[in-house]
């Protein structure tokens, strides 16, 4: 297949730009001046709450009337997140819950 | 010393990801492969994007006619959630100099994710566990992708699935920062506005809406989640 080199270059060149002007923008819109403090506020509590959203995001294209796409999911959530809070290992909890859900589109959900 | 005990804790913290990575970043490598561009060209978008998602809507832009404007509008949609990730870093990531804009530059989905959970000891150095960090996250991806695209259809063995290993290392942060918080609201918050938004928008759509929900919900909702704190 032929390429086109020039075009393909430029459309790396625009989606590294956007990319890190959206990673930069908090900092660019706070440069040199103090943060106010419901900014340092929401820098504090937004951690949790993006990482809850990150977790959705994950399983975003589950349909609860295909068991298939979900009970893999929520069954590895369910073992990863038991583990955790029996052992707080983050690594036997991860291991343990991708091992599972392997497991699981791999054989009984194949 | 300090940048040994630095670099262990960092691999330690980020292995995870290079699990996750692995079969994503091999089926990236054979998609670019199979869209006419070689190992060469999938280092170059690994290393400079540095995005997952948007890498593999990248290779629609290389084989369809989509207009510049296009992809630009794109790039900015698919990660708006990221403008919400250096909320949390403004602080420290001054303290950085120069580095601070590797940071900033490299601050993916993973990136995020591992220096919000990070514990940085008296025996670490601050800046160097967040570089090598951010270092090991580069590497973990771009490795498995030209390898995708190298070798990507010479092998064989079934990893289906191996990509949990991603959703699974959210939930254990999300666990611990949930033990450790004094309020529980900013998930409980996160998640009822995800799947309300996710029921309205749709997938592909859900998370920015969802974020600015949460966001303004969180701000209105301060008194109650940080008491005693000056928040203006």
């Amino acid at each position: 297949m032929e390429i086109d080199v020039t075009r393909s270059l430029i459309i790396i060149a625009i989606c590294t730009a956007c990319t890190f002007l959206e990673r930069a923008l908090p900092f660019v819109v706070f440069r040199g001046r103090e943060v106010p403090p419901v900014v340092r506020y929401l820098g504090t509590v937004l951690p949790m709450a993006i990482m809850a959203t990150l977790v959705i995001y994950c399983i975003r294209d589950i349909r609860f009337t295909a068991p298939g796409t979900c009970l893999p999911y929520l069954i590895g959530i369910a073992v990863t997140a038991l583990a955790h809070l029996w052992k707080r290992n983050s690594l036997l909890s991860i291991a343990l819950g991708t091992a599972v859900y392997m497991v699981m589109v791999q054989t009984v959900f194949a | 010393m300090k940048l040994k005990k630095s670099f262990a804790y960092a691999l330690r913290h980020s292995l995870p990801i290079f699990a996750g990575f692995i079969p994503l970043g091999l089926a990236y490598g054979v998609l670019m492969q199979n869209a006419g561009y070689n190992a060469l060209w999938t280092g170059a978008v690994c290393l400079f994007p540095f995005s997952g998602s948007l890498q593999f809507l990248m290779i629609s832009f290389f084989t369809g006619s989509v207009s510049l404007v296009t992809v630009a509008v794109m790039a900015l949609l698919v990660n708006s959630r990221h403008i919400f990730y250096g909320i949390s870093f403004i602080e420290t990531f001054r303290r950085f100099g120069a580095w601070k804009y590797y940071l900033i530059y490299t601050l993916c989905d993973e990136n995020y994710s591992l220096h919000c959970s990070a514990k940085v000891d008296e025996d670490m150095d601050e800046r160097w566990t967040y570089v090598f960090t951010a270092t090991l996250v580069w590497l973990y991806w771009l490795i498995p992708c030209v390898l995708g695209g190298l070798i990507g259809s010479l092998i064989s063995f079934d990893m289906t699935g191996i990509d949990f290993a991603l959703t699974a290392l959210f939930v254990t942060i999300l666990l611990d920062q949930m033990k450790e918080a004094a309020s529980r609201l900013p998930a409980a918050l996160a998640v009822v506005s995800s799947v309300v938004c996710l029921l309205v928008f749709g997938p592909d759509n859900f998370i920015l809406p969802s974020l600015i929900i949460t966001v303004a919900a969180l701000t209105v909702l301060r008194r109650t989640i940080a008491p005693g704190k000056e928040c203006a």
